[in-house]
C-alpha cells in the first residue's frame, strides 16, 4: 500500500498482531539475570502516625535478600516532585502548598496503601511472604476523606502546617457573574458531585531496573505514558544525573491518565537497584492497583445558572471542592482547576462566568488525571446546568442549545474566560446526531412507553473539550513545569525504508499505524517499510508522552515537519541528479520528477542512497537524510460533538439501562476512521461507566470499600448498546494536519448526556437532578421518594379541596 | 501488599471419595477439596483462606455428568461444570431454572470450570446455584469415608458460607426430583454490577392442574440474607389459588419474609433495598415459572 490515498484509510492496526498473539513484551515480560524482586509494605489505616518499624522478622526471612524503610533510604529517594504549581495570580496570592511526598512514608501514612516499606527478595512468593512479617507499629489517627468536610474547622491536619487542608483556593473569571444573576429572570442551583473513579488500566503498573557500577548507568523499564518526563524527573528528585539514567516505556496496557506521573515507586524501584548492584522489579497487583495508582474526580461542585425567561443563558457559577488525596500527585493540581475552569464556557455565547476551585488533601489516594480529566468535570456541570435550565422555563433541552451556541467559525473564536476556540461548527455537530436520532418519534414512543410502565429518557451532550495539550508557553505561564511541545526524528536509511522516532508514547492508541500511515502516504513508500520508534529515552533524544489528545495533532505534526524536511532535502538531492532547480522538482507517489520532462524521473529509494553513498551531492549538501523537529503549538485543539443518549428505567428495581447511543464527534481531519472509532467507543463505555456504575467509595476512617473488581464495577460490553457513531469535519488551524485528537470525546461527553436522560425519564415525577452513579438502588429510592412526594402534595391538595 | 502468593501448602489429587474424604479427616478441617478453584483459590491469593492442604477433585471417578433416572429424577454428579449444565438438553427441558441461573454465573471462564458441587458447598450467600437447589427441592449427595447420605436442600444452607457437610464430607452431587406434569421453573436474579453475583436472586418452580389452580409451589432465596433459604410463606399463598396477577403480588409481598432482620446490607446494596428487591423478584420469578408451567 502506497500513496495519499492511506490518509483517512481504515489501516489494520500493524500492533495487534503482537500482542493479542501473546507476543507483545510488558514490563513483566522481562527477566534479567539474577534478577531481584521487589514487594511493598503498605499502609492499612488511613492516617496513623508511624512509631517503629521493625524489619528484623522480614529480613531473616527465606529468600529475603534486603528490606528498606523511608528513614533507611531519605536522603537518596528525595521527595515527589509536583509538577504544576498555580500562579499566585490565579491563587488569591497565596502561593499553593506544595507539602513534601516521601516515596516511603516515614513519619506518618496518610492513605490506605501509602508505601512504608520495601521488601527485596529473591522470588515475587518470598518477598511477598515477607512483607506479612514486617512489623509496624501505627498509631491511628482521624481521618477524613470527603474534600468538602476535610476543610472544615476541627478536621483531621494532613500535612502539616497546610491549614484546612487545602492546597489552593482558584480562581478564573470573565464578566460579572453577580451582576448577571441579579438581573435574571432565572438562576438555578444544584449541587453536583462528580464521583471519584480508579482508571483501572488492563495491564496495571510494573518497574524494572538494571544499575551498571562500572558506568553508573541506570536503565528503568516501566510502563508510563511518559518516559522522559520520567527520567527528567527521576533525575531531578534523586540526583542520579539525567544523561546516566534510560527510561524504556515497553509494550505497555493501558493508562487512562494514571501512568502519567513520576510515581514512588519508579524512584524506590530504581534506587534500590541502585544501592544493590542488582537488577530488582516490582509489579503491582490488581489489589495494589486499586489503591497505590491514582484515581480520577471527585469534585463536589455547587453550580448555579442564570438567564432569562425565554431561553438566553447569561452565566454560570461554579465551586468546587476537588478532592487530592493525600499527597499532590505530579500534575493534580492542573486537573481541576486549567483543564476544568477554562472549559466551562462550552459552546455557549454567555459570558458571565465565576469558578473557584479548592483544591484539598485527604487521607484517599493521590487524584489526579484520568481519560478526560478536568474537561468531563466541566462538561457534566455545563451540560447538566443548561438540560436543569431549560427544564426549569419549560422549553426543550435543544432549543435553549441552539439559542446559546456560538455561531460556526473557522478562523479561530475568543471566549470571555480568555482562550481561543480554534474552530468549531456546534450547530452542524447537533444538525448531524438529529439526522441519525428521530426526537419527535422519540417523545412519541416515551409517552407511550409511559403509559405501559415503561420509564425513557432521552439525554444530550453538546460537548467541547480541549486537546492537543499544549502551548508551551501558555501552559507555563499558567504553571507547568515542563514544556508540553512534541518531538519527532525521521531517519531514512540508504535503501530508502524509514525508522520514525517519535516523542509521544502510546499505551494502546494505534500510533505506531497511525504515523506509519502518514509517513506512508507523504513518502510515498508502502506502510511495511516504516518503523516507528517510541518509549525509549536512549533511542529518542526527548518527548513529552501521551495524553491529553495530543499524539497527533502535536507529536503528528512534529512528524509532518520532519517529513517536510526531509522532502526538501531529498529533493535538493534528486534536482541535482537531474541538472534542474530544486524549485521545479516535484515529488509524488515516491518518485521525484520535473513536470514535462516524463523521462527525468528518480524513485524515492535512489534518492536515498544517493544521500548517502554521496558521491554525486549539490555543493555544501551534507551527506545523509535525517531530520528532526519540534512542534509547539499556538494554541490548543477544540473538539466538540453532540452525543444523544437514550434510558431506560426499571420503575419496581429502578435498574437503569443505556439502550440507544449516538455520538457524533468533530474531531477534525481523520487520518484512520477504525482507530477513533475505536477510541470513541471505549471512550463512551468508560462515561458510561461513570454514569451508571463505577464508584470508588471511602469509609470515613478512609478505607476503600470498593477495593476490587468485585467491589467496582468497570463496564462490560454486556452493559452496552451498539453504538451509532458518525462525524463532522471542522479541521483546526492549529497544525497542517488539520487534526484536533479524538483520545477523550466519549468519556467527556458520555456522562452528562446519560444522566440527563434518566432525568427525562423521570421528570414526570418531579425530578431534577441525580448524581451518579445511577445504581439501581439510587433510582429505586429516588422514584419512591417522588411519588411518595406526589402522593402528599395531591392529598394536600384535596384536603385544601375540602 | 500481598501479590498473589500464600503459604505453602499440600496438594492431594485422590481418584476416589474414599480417600478425599480420608485426606480432608487427616488435616482436621484444615484441608480444603478443590474443584472449579474460582472461588477457593481467589480466596487463597487474597489470604483469606490458607488451608494446610488442597484435595483436588479433578481426578475422581464419577463425579461429573448429567444422567436421567428412570423415575424421571435427575443426578448432577458434583463436578460438573456450569457450562455442562448450560448445554444439557435434560436440563433445559426438565430443570431450566438450573441451566438459567447457570448462564447467569460470572463469565465464560468461570462456568467453563466452575462446577455446581462448588457452588453449593461453597455457600456463597450470592451464589446463583443455592436459590435454585432450594426451589427445585434437590437432594444434596455426600460422601465420607465409611457412609453416604442425602441432605435436603432447604436444611443443607445454615449460615454464611456454612453448610450442612460434616468436616470430612464430600459432596458427590445432587438430585433433582422429577417435576410433576404442569410443571415449571425459573430464576431471575439483580445482578451486582461489579462481582455479577446476586444481590438478589430468586428461583422459583410450581405446579399448576389442569384447572390452572397451584398445587405445589417452592422458592428459594438468594443474596438477600446470610444464606439461600426456602420461603414457605410465600409458596403457601400460592398453593390452592389460581396464580392471577394479584394472588402472586401477595405471595410476592411475603417474599423473604423468613429473612426478616437478616437481610444483608453492603455498600452494594441496603437491607432495605434487598427486602423490597426479594419481593419484585419473587414476583417476576412465580410469574415465570406460572408461564413455564401452563406453557
Amino acid at each position: 500500500m502506497t500513496t495519499d490515498t492511506l490518509i483517512g484509510q481504515e489501516v489494520t492496526r500493524v500492533e495487534d498482531q503482537a500482542l493479542i498473539t501473546g507476543r507483545g513484551q510488558y514490563v513483566d515480560d522481562l527477566r534479567l539475570p539474577g534478577l531481584l524482586h521487589l514487594a511493598l509494605v503498605r499502609s492499612p489505616y488511613g492516617h496513623a502516625k508511624i512509631n517503629r518499624i521493625d524489619v528484623s522478622a522480614a529480613a531473616n526471612a527465606p529468600g529475603v535478600v534486603s528490606v528498606f524503610t523511608g528513614a533507611d533510604l531519605a536522603e537518596q529517594l528525595g521527595s515527589l516532585p509536583a509538577g504544576w504549581v498555580l500562579i499566585p495570580e490565579q491563587t488569591g496570592g497565596e502561593p499553593m502548598a506544595t507539602p513534601d511526598h516521601p516515596p516511603l512514608a516515614i513519619e506518618k501514612v496518610r492513605y490506605v496503601g501509602d508505601a512504608v516499606a520495601a521488601v527485596v527478595a529473591s522470588s515475587p512468593a518470598a518477598a511477598s511472604d515477607a512483607v506479612a512479617l514486617v512489623d509496624v507499629d501505627y498509631e491511628p489517627l482521624p481521618a477524613v476523606t470527603d474534600a468538602e468536610q476535610a476543610t472544615m474547622e476541627g478536621a483531621p491536619e494532613i500535612h502539616e502546617g497546610v491549614a484546612n487542608n487545602k492546597s489552593f483556593d482558584w480562581t478564573v473569571a470573565a464578566g460579572d457573574y453577580d451582576a448577571a444573576a441579579a438581573e435574571a429572570d432565572v438562576v438555578v442551583k444544584e449541587r453536583i458531585v462528580n464521583q471519584r473513579l480508579i482508571p483501572n488500566p488492563m495491564e496495571p503498573r510494573g518497574i524494572m531496573a538494571d544499575y551498571n557500577a562500572g558506568t553508573e548507568q541506570l536503565t528503568i523499564w516501566t510502563s508510563t505514558q511518559i518516559p522522559h518526563l520520567v527520567r527528567l524527573l527521576f533525575a531531578l528528585v534523586t540526583g542520579h544525573p539525567e544523561h546516566k539514567v534510560r527510561v524504556i516505556a515497553p509494550d505497555v496496557g493501558g493508562g487512562f491518565g494514571c501512568k502519567l506521573y513520576l510515581y514512588a515507586e519508579e524512584v524506590i524501584v530504581g534506587i534500590i537497584a541502585k544501592q544493590l548492584e542488582k537488577p530488582v522489579k516490582w509489579i503491582e497487583s490488581r489489589t495494589e492497583n486499586y489503591v497505590a495508582t491514582t484515581h480520577g474526580r471527585d469534585h463536589i461542585a455547587d453550580a448555579e445558572i442564570c438567564g432569562t425567561s425565554d431561553g438566553i443563558v447569561t452565566g454560570l457559577k461554579v465551586h468546587v471542592y476537588a478532592n487530592l488525596g493525600g499527597y499532590l500527585s505530579t500534575f493534580a493540581p492542573a486537573i481541576p482547576t486549567i483543564l476544568f475552569g477554562l472549559m466551562l464556557g462550552g459552546c455557549y455565547k454567555f459570558e458571565n462566568l465565576s469558578c473557584t476551585v479548592a483544591g484539598v488533601f485527604t487521607n484517599t489516594t493521590p487524584v489526579d488525571a484520568y481519560r478526560g480529566a478536568g474537561r468531563p468535570e466541566a462538561t457534566y456541570v455545563v451540560e447538566r446546568m443548561m438540560e436543569r435550565y431549560a427544564h426549569e422555563i419549560g422549553r426543550d433541552v435543544i432549543g435553549v442549545r441552539r439559542r446559546n451556541f456560538i455561531r460556526p467559525f473557522r478562523r479561530g473564536h475568543d471566549m470571555p474566560i480568555g482562550v481561543t476556540y480554534d474552530s468549531g461548527n456546534y450547530q452542524g455537530a447537533l444538525g448531524a446526531a438529529l439526522d441519525m436520532f428521530d426526537y419527535q418519534a422519540f417523545r412519541q414512543e416515551q409517552r407511550d412507553a409511559r403509559r405501559e410502565g415503561k420509564l425513557l429518557g432521552v439525554g444530550f451532550s453538546t460537548y467541547i473539550e480541549i486537546c492537543g495539550m499544549a502551548p508551551s508557553a501558555v501552559a507555563g505561564a499558567l504553571g507547568a513545569g515542563a514544556g508540553l511541545w512534541e518531538s519527532s526524528t525521521v531517519r531514512v536509511h540508504p535503501t530508502g525504508t524509514v525508522t520514525v522516532f517519535t516523542g509521544t508514547s502510546p499505551h494502546g492508541q494505534g500510533h505506531e499505524t497511525t504515523l506509519a500511515q502518514i509517513t506512508s502516504s507523504r513518502l510515498g513508500i508502502p506502510m511495511e517499510n516504516v518503523e516507528v520508534v517510541h518509549g525509549d529515552t536512549e533511542r529518542h533524544q526527548f518527548g513529552t508522552g501521551t495524553f491529553g489528545s495530543r499524539s497527533l495533532a502535536v507529536g503528528g505534526e512534529a512528524l509532518m515537519m520532519s517529513l517536510d524536511k526531509v522532502i526538501e532535502k531529498a529533493k535538493e538531492i534528486a534536482a541535482h541528479e537531474m541538472g534542474v532547480d530544486a524549485k521545479q522538482v516535484v515529488f509524488e507517489n515516491g518518485t521525484f520528477y520535473v513536470e514535462d520532462i516524463q523521462e527525468r524521473e528518480i524513485p524515492w529509494g535512489d534518492v536515498a542512497l544517493g544521500a548517502y553513498w554521496a558521491k554525486n551531492l549539490p555543493d555544501g549538501l551534507e551527506p545523509g537524510l535525517e531530520a528532526v523537529s519540534f512542534f509547539d503549538p499556538q494554541n490548543f485543539t477544540w473538539p466538540f460533538g453532540t452525543h444523544i443518549a437514550v434510558v431506560e428505567i426499571d420503575e419496581m428495581t429502578g435498574e437503569t439501562s443505556l439502550v440507544r447511543y449516538v455520538a457524533i464527534d468533530d474531531v477534525g481531519n481523520v487520518i484512520n476512521p477504525m482507530i477513533v472509532d475505536g477510541m470513541v467507543h471505549g471512550g463512551i463505555a468508560q462515561g458510561a461507566g461513570q454514569a451508571l456504575q463505577e464508584a470508588a467509595v471511602y469509609s470515613d476512617d478512609g478505607q476503600l470499600l470498593t477495593g476490587s473488581m468485585m467491589d467496582y464495577a468497570v463496564p462490560t460490553a454486556e452493559d452496552m448498546p451498539s453504538f451509532e457513531t458518525g462525524r463532522t469535519v471542522t479541521p483546526t488551524i492549529v497544525n497542517s494536519l488539520g487534526a484536533k485528537g479524538a483520545g477523550e470525546t466519549g468519556t467527556i461527553a458520555a456522562s452528562p448526556a446519560i444522566v440527563n436522560a434518566a432525568v427525562d425519564a423521570l421528570k414526570h415525577l418531579g425530578v431534577t437532578h441525580l448524581n451518579m452513579p445511577l445504581s439501581a438502588e439510587k433510582m429505586w429510592r429516588t422514584i419512591q421518594d417522588a411519588k411518595e412526594a406526589r402522593r402528599a402534595r395531591r392529598s394536600a391538595a384535596a384536603r385544601r379541596g375540602n | 501488599m500481598t501479590t498473589g502468593t500464600t503459604d505453602p501448602f499440600a496438594y492431594h489429587a485422590p481418584t476416589t471419595v474414599r480417600e478425599a474424604s480420608q485426606a480432608l479427616s487427616r488435616y482436621r478441617g484444615d484441608a480444603k477439596l478443590l474443584a472449579g478453584g474460582h472461588s477457593l483459590i481467589p480466596m487463597m491469593k487474597l489470604r483469606i483462606a490458607s488451608p494446610q492442604a488442597i484435595v483436588d477433585l479433578r481426578n475422581v471417578e464419577g463425579l461429573r455428568g448429567i444422567t436421567e433416572n428412570d423415575d424421571g429424577s435427575i443426578t448432577i454428579g458434583a463436578m460438573t461444570t456450569y457450562y455442562e449444565l448450560i448445554t444439557s438438553d435434560v436440563i433445559n427441558s426438565k430443570a431450566c431454572a438450573i441451566a438459567e441461573a447457570a448462564s447467569e454465573v460470572a463469565d465464560t471462564q468461570v462456568r467453563n470450570w466452575g462446577t455446581i458441587g462448588g457452588s453449593l458447598a461453597h455457600a456463597d450467600p450470592a451464589g446463583d446455584l443455592p436459590a435454585v437447589a432450594v426451589a427445585l427441592g434437590m437432594e444434596i449427595n455426600s460422601a465420607s469415608a465409611r457412609s453416604s447420605r442425602s441432605i435436603a436442600s432447604d436444611r443443607f444452607f445454615r449460615g454464611y458460607l456454612e453448610t450442612a457437610l460434616r468436616p470430612n464430607e464430600v459432596l458427590t452431587g445432587v438430585t433433582v426430583p422429577a417435576q410433576d406434569e404442569g410443571s415449571g421453573c425459573a430464576y431471575v436474579k439483580l445482578a451486582n454490577k461489579a462481582s455479577h453475583y446476586a444481590i438478589v436472586g430468586v428461583a422459583a418452580s410450581v405446579t399448576v392442574d389442569g384447572g390452572g389452580v397451584c398445587t405445589a409451589a417452592r422458592i428459594g432465596i438468594t443474596g438477600a440474607g446470610p444464606h439461600a433459604v426456602r420461603s414457605r410463606r410465600a409458596e403457601r399463598i400460592l398453593v390452592g389459588k389460581e396464580l392471577t396477577e394479584n394472588v402472586i403480588d401477595r405471595a410476592a409481598q411475603r417474599g423473604g419474609a423468613e429473612l426478616a432482620g437478616m437481610f444483608n446490607d453492603d455498600v452494594h446494596a441496603s437491607a432495605e433495598y434487598r427486602e423490597a428487591m426479594t419481593q419484585v423478584y419473587t414476583a417476576r420469578a412465580v410469574t415465570r415459572a406460572a408461564a413455564c408451567a401452563m406453557g
